[in-house]
Order: structure tokens, then C-alpha cells, then sequence
């Protein structure tokens, strides 16, 4: 008994605790490796994706698109008749990224890599692939400077970039009459992907008539957005735009709600996941996408099912995104009979046209790698006009319309910093 | 002149802001002075009474929410207490941060596996929405009735640990065990009593927040450091210190905004740095023999 009291008080330390304390929290930045199993005769695929952090939920609905697509491909006989195994991990940050992206290239023996959301991570990504010479496929990370002034021969680019989501967004934007004259308030994630994002969107405003009453950056670990709404109030803008990624824009939705303010507010990016957890009585605004689940095609409408009957709820753009790009890379290997890398980039370059479940084909152009496909934006439905939780999202008609060519909102190899 | 308002205002909102944290921080301050434990899982008590309230709105409504989801996480709170804190109050503080942590990752995964990774919808009542203009300062509705929330507990849990027998107790444990035991009381229903209010305190935070954070199974990780730098800058066991600390966080975090908003969630860290600096023990950390 005696011994017990004596225990509690002597080994109870401030500075353990402290100490303790710090060591736990360096545990939680370096993340776990997964467990690699290896089988000589699959064709091992690598994919890294961000599965925490403010980036992660996106990232969970990317592993269930690009799992199930594995599935059908081996279902359906596999790539030249071999199964592939797809080796999946968290990308955490942009160093682990890195990192992982070498190791999986030199001792796991990917055939090539795709992945990614997080337009930092995928730069650091795009490094090691062109170190090595091999192929990564960027499925799901914006900015522009990673098809531009960073473009390498070895990565090709699926989601649409920052600039044709601005000139997307433009057009509903000015078709609402939110542009011309409009004193704006933008509000700017700190760091690659939201530089690149108000850049654009910057130019694209000021082309079109709109001045700048205010302009902040934000830490993406940022939660509250009360002190930004104060600063907005303050500026007195006639539309605030946003310019914010992953789930902070769900956050600063649901706080501009609950302050109420009377100012239009609309975005050059949300994700449908984000805009599903914002909720119906939150959101409002225009913002740009790069699929939905209402698309009426026979593709999207078999892919939407099974993904329904398999987890109980729509695809976002993100599960549809990883989905087909490991569909695209499949058919693309299947049609050159190999998995080499070069043979691969250089029957990418002739522009073979892959079904991305949209109306129209998209192909990857030779001299930036981008994919080049419709675009589309979104508004919020009235209330009582929708019955599920999923279905009060309005998604406008494809841009570019039918009659007009793809790469209308793409930037154009003049506009474009790309030097193979 | 307009500056100076600007400035005050965002001073004011910093202030209902730190309100926000406390509710957590008070809990694991607590918890930390009576069982000498820092709880790491306490940020999944905060998720779990975020995912709890969204369960119950749906049958009761976000009022009834509000209230019984502290009272179911309360009670899961006897089993953490029972089962795992009890364990480990005499043990070296290493084992009982790593089980809190483990059990914190157990509970993300858990949410993850049950609701979902994508993060889930949550209203508040229409009637809530809106702000108050008052002169030239402008409150969000829903925050007054948050912080009126947060000042009324903070009462209730000073006059219970200043002004009943219960309190006293508890006071006397944090300060002498020993003395406590060697007047014949069991300290151990005093801290299943405290454990659960911290915990239950800790809900009742992530039902409050749920219509205005993000509900998803990190949350309980992304407050958790808060709460853990604003009991550090208080002072580790201080009831008032964390009151200060949590206020402060707030007030330093609104006016890094107004300055340097790309500065404004490294501010807190830097101001932790320096009260570190100039006091190791914290804002009104007092000398706790037992933690010496």
C-alpha cells in the first residue's frame, strides 16, 4: 500500500509527460508502412493517395473507385491475360509521397504508378518518376504548374486542370451575372494547388470586368473560419470566391451559413463529397466538376449501380476518376501488348481515345499530357425539388457544348509554360 | 479608428472561439489532475458525441440531441474509466499515453468502419442560423448560445469542485492522495465521477459543433492538439489556467488572422513556445507535489 503511494508520486513527471507527449505526436507524422505482398506472375500496379489529413476523405472514395475497377478488369480476363494486383497506400504527404513513389518503383516492381490528389504530393511524385524514367499517371491533383511549367515526359495528367475548372466556372458564373463589375473577396488555400487556383481565377476575373476587394490565404489545417468571415464583413465584397481545397471548403460552407452573411459566394472548387457533407441547407453558389453521377450515359449509369450496390451510396469524382484511369491504363496496355514504359508513353502521345464514361471521348495531348475531356458545373437545388440526401445538386450540360472543341477551355501550347 | 474596431472585434470573437475550446481542454485537464493520466482518446469522446448527436437528432431532433448524446458518450465513459484509466494512474504516464492513443486510433477506425470516411451532413436548427449585429460588431447566433452553453457548464463544474463535499474530495486527491486515503476515503468513485464528466464535457463539445465543423472519424485527432497546447499554456491541472489559456488561443488565433492570415494556426504554437519559455509550469500552473 505504502509502496503504491509512493510509486504514484514519484513517477508522475511533468517533463515526462511532456516528453511522452512529444513522442507520441512525432508517431503520428511518420504514418505505417502497409504490408506488401508479392506475386511474380500479376501485374503489380502501384497507387498512392492521400487517406487522412484534409485531403483524406477524398482519398478513401479514390480507393474504392480504383478497387473496383481492379476487380472487373481481373473478372474480365485481366491484362494480356495476366491478373493485376494493385498495391495501395497512403501518399500522407508530399516527402512520403516521395519516398514511397521510389520504393514502390525500385523493390516493390510496380509495372508503372498512378494516383494522387494532393498537387504538391503529385509534384514530388512527378520528380521520382523522371529520375527513374518511369510512368505515373496523375489522376486526381489540379494545379496547373504539374502540366505546365513542371510537365515531364513521363507523367501524364487525367483530372481536368486549374484553368479549364476557372473557365468552366467563368461561364456560370457570367451567365448569372456575377462577373462584370463584381467587387471580390477571395479566400486561397495556402499552398500549391490554391496559388495555382486563385491565379487563374484572379486572371479570369479581371479579364472579365470584376476588381478585387480582398484576398487572404488560409493554412489548410484550418477548421474555424470565423475570424476570415469578420475580415469578409469588413471588405463588404459583392461575391466571394473561394478558392479553397479538399474539406475546407465543407467547413467554410457550413460556417458562412451560420453567420449568414448576405454576400453571393461561389467557388473555383469543390469536391462532390465535400459538397454532399456541406448539406442542402448550407450550400449555394456555382461550382465547376469534372464528372457527376447524373451523367446520362450507358457508362456512367453500370458504373453508378454497381458502386451503389456495393457501398451504398453514389461515386464522387474522385471514386470515378481512379476508376477509370486504371480502366484507360489497362485498355492502353492491353492495345500495345507490354508493360514497358516508353512503348506506353509513346502510344499515349498518338492520341488514342479512351471512353471516360462521359458523351464525348477524351484523349491525352501529346506536348502537355493532359487529358482532354467536358467539364461541368453545379448549383443547389430548391428545397422539397429533391428526395434523396444525395440529389440536391443541379449539374449543368457538358462544357465544351457538343458543337464546340474539346480543348476550348484548356490552355492553349502558346498560353502553356510545357517544354518536353 | 476603423482599424482599432476591426481589431476589437476580431479580440471579441477570439474570445467565444476560446469558449469552443474549452470544452474539450477543461475535460482533459481534469482528468490529467485527478488521475494523472493525458487522456489522448479524448479527442474520440469529442468525435463520437459529434457522430452520437447526429444518430440521435434523427429520431429526437437536434435539441434532444444536443443533451442525450454527452449522456450516452458519458456512459461509455464508466467502461474507459473501468476498464483501461484505472489501470494506470500509479503507472509510469508512457503507458497510460500510449494506451489513450491507442484506443484513440481504435475509435477513429471504428467510426471510419461505421458511418463512413467521407464526412457526414449535419444542420442546425434554421431558427439558430443567422448573426446578431450589436453596434458595429457582428455575432454569429448560433456562437452566443454556444458560449452561454460553455459558461454555464464551466460554472457547474466550479461550484461542484468549490463548493459541495464532492469537490473538496476531489481537491484534497489532486494535491495529497495519500492524506485522502488516510483518512479512510476510496478516491476511486471520485475519479469514474470525473472521467465521465470530462468525457461527457468532451461530447457535448462535438454535438455542439457538429452543424459547424466537419463531422468525420480525424476530427477527434484535429482537436485533440488544441486542446492539449491550450491545457499546456494554462498549466497542467489548473482549472482557471485553462479558462486563460483557452481564451487566449482564441484572441491569438483571430488577431494573427487580421495581421497574417497565412500565420494564423502557427500562432498558437508560437505563443505555447513562449509562455514554455518563460513558464515551464504553465499560465497558472500550480506545484502539484505528486507530479514534481
Amino acid at each position: 500500500m505504502d509502496q503504491d503511494r509512493k510509486d504514484f508520486a514519484a513517477s508522475v513527471s511533468r517533463r515526462k509527460v511532456l516528453k511522452a507527449g512529444a513522442s507520441v505526436a512525432g508517431a503520428l507524422a511518420l504514418g505505417f508502412p502497409a504490408i506488401v505482398r508479392s506475386q511474380s506472375d500479376k501485374i503489380k500496379i502501384g497507387h498512392l493517395t492521400p487517406l487522412t489529413g484534409f485531403l483524406g476523405a477524398l482519398g478513401q472514395y479514390a480507393v474504392l473507385g480504383i478497387r473496383m475497377a481492379e476487380e472487373e478488369i481481373n473478372a474480365a480476363g485481366g491484362v494480356m491475360g495476366r491478373q493485376i494486383e494493385l498495391v495501395s497506400e497512403d501518399s500522407v504527404n508530399p516527402t512520403t509521397a516521395a519516398t514511397k513513389a521510389q520504393r514502390m518503383y525500385e523493390q516493390d516492381r510496380i509495372a508503372l504508378l498512378l494516383g494522387e490528389i494532393n498537387s504538391a504530393s503529385a509534384k514530388t511524385i512527378m520528380q521520382v518518376a523522371a529520375r527513374n524514367k518511369r510512368f505515373f499517371l496523375s489522376t486526381g491533383a489540379r494545379s496547373d504548374v504539374l502540366r505546365g511549367a513542371d510537365c515531364n515526359r513521363y507523367t501524364f495528367h487525367m483530372d481536368i486542370p486549374v484553368t479549364v475548372m476557372v473557365n468552366a466556372e467563368g461561364q456560370g458564373l457570367e451567365r448569372d451575372g456575377l462577373v462584370k463589375g463584381r467587387q471580390v473577396f477571395y479566400l486561397t488555400s495556402d499552398y500549391l494547388f490554391g496559388h495555382d487556383l486563385a491565379k487563374a481565377a484572379k486572371r479570369f476575373m479581371a479579364e472579365h470586368g470584376a476588381t478585387t476587394v480582398g484576398d487572404e490565404l488560409c493554412a489548410t489545417d484550418v477548421t474555424d473560419f470565423s475570424p476570415y468571415l469578420l475580415k469578409i464583413r469588413q471588405a463588404k465584397p459583392t461575391l466571394v470566391a473561394t478558392n479553397l481545397g479538399g474539406n475546407q471548403v465543407t467547413n467554410f460552407i457550413k460556417q458562412y451559413a451560420e453567420f449568414g452573411l448576405p454576400y453571393a459566394v461561389a467557388g473555383f472548387n469543390l469536391n462532390t463529397a465535400d459538397a454532399w457533407a456541406a448539406g442542402p441547407g448550407n450550400l449555394s453558389g456555382i461550382w465547376p466538376t469534372v464528372w457527376h453521377h447524373h451523367i446520362d450515359t450507358p457508362g456512367t449509369k453500370a458504373f453508378v449501380a454497381a458502386f451503389m450496390k456495393k457501398h451504398g451510396k453514389p461515386p464522387e469524382n474522385h471514386a470515378w476518376i481512379e476508376y477509370v484511369s486504371l480502366k484507360v491504363l489497362a485498355q492502353a496496355m492491353n492495345e500495345i501488348k507490354s508493360t514497358d514504359n516508353d512503348k506506353l508513353i509513346a502510344h499515349l502521345e498518338k492520341q488514342p481515345q479512351f471512353d471516360l464514361l462521359k458523351p464525348r471521348k477524351g484523349y491525352f495531348r501529346s506536348w502537355d499530357h493532359q487529358m482532354q475531356q467536358e467539364a461541368y458545373t453545379f448549383t443547389v437545388k430548391k428545397p422539397g425539388t429533391y428526395q434523396e440526401a444525395w440529389d440536391f445538386l443541379q449539374f449543368s450540360a457538358a462544357i465544351p457544348r457538343p458543337d464546340q472543341p474539346l480543348e476550348l477551355l484548356a490552355p492553349t501550347k502558346e498560353q502553356s509554360a510545357c517544354k518536353m | 479608428m476603423q482599424q482599432l474596431l476591426f481589431l476589437l472585434e476580431q479580440v471579441v470573437n477570439g474570445l467565444v472561439l476560446g469558449g469552443y475550446y474549452l470544452l474539450i481542454a477543461l475535460g482533459l485537464s481534469l482528468i490529467f489532475s485527478v488521475g494523472g493520466v493525458v487522456n489522448l482518446a479524448h479527442g474520440a469522446f469529442y468525435a463520437l458525441g459529434a457522430y452520437a448527436s447526429l444518430e440521435i437528432a434523427k429520431y429526437l431532433g437536434f435539441g434532444p440531441a444536443v443533451a442525450l448524446s454527452p449522456v450516452a458518450v458519458g456512459l461509455l465513459g464508466i467502461l474507459f474509466e473501468r476498464f483501461f484509466l484505472r489501470r494506470f494512474y500509479t503507472a509510469d504516464p508512457i503507458l497510460g499515453l500510449l494506451v489513450t492513443f491507442g484506443l484513440a486510433m481504435i475509435a477513429e477506425q471504428a467510426i471510419r468502419m461505421i458511418w463512413g470516411a467521407a464526412p457526414l451532413p449535419a444542420a442546425m436548427p434554421a431558427a439558430l442560423k443567422g448573426s446578431v449585429v450589436l453596434g458595429d460588431f457582428i455575432f454569429s447566433r448560433y456562437r452566443l448560445l454556444l458560449l452561454a452553453i460553455v459558461a454555464a457548464v464551466l460554472a457547474g463544474i466550479w461550484l461542484l469542485l468549490n463548493k459541495t463535499s464532492f469537490g473538496r474530495v476531489v481537491r484534497a486527491g489532486i494535491q495529497r492522495p495519500d492524506m485522502v486515503a488516510a483518512l479512510g476515503i476510496r478516491l476511486q468513485p471520485y475519479m469514474t465521477t470525473i472521467v465521465v464528466l470530462g468525457v461527457a464535457m468532451a461530447a457535448l463539445g462535438g454535438a455542439l459543433f457538429a452543424p459547424i465543423a466537419l463531422v468525420y472519424p480525424a476530427m477527434g485527432a484535429e482537436i485533440i492538439t488544441v486542446a492539449f497546447v491550450v491545457v499546456v499554456i494554462g498549466g497542467l491541472g489548473s482549472f482557471w489556467g485553462v479558462v486563460l489559456a483557452a481564451l487566449l488561443v482564441g484572441v491569438v488565433r483571430g488577431v494573427t488572422i487580421n495581421f497574417l492570415p497565412a500565420a494564423g494556426e502557427a500562432s498558437i504554437y508560437v505563443l505555447m513556445f513562449l509562455v514554455l519559455l518563460f513558464r515551464p509550469r504553465g499560465l497558472l500552473g500550480e506545484r502539484i507535489e505528486k507530479f514534481e
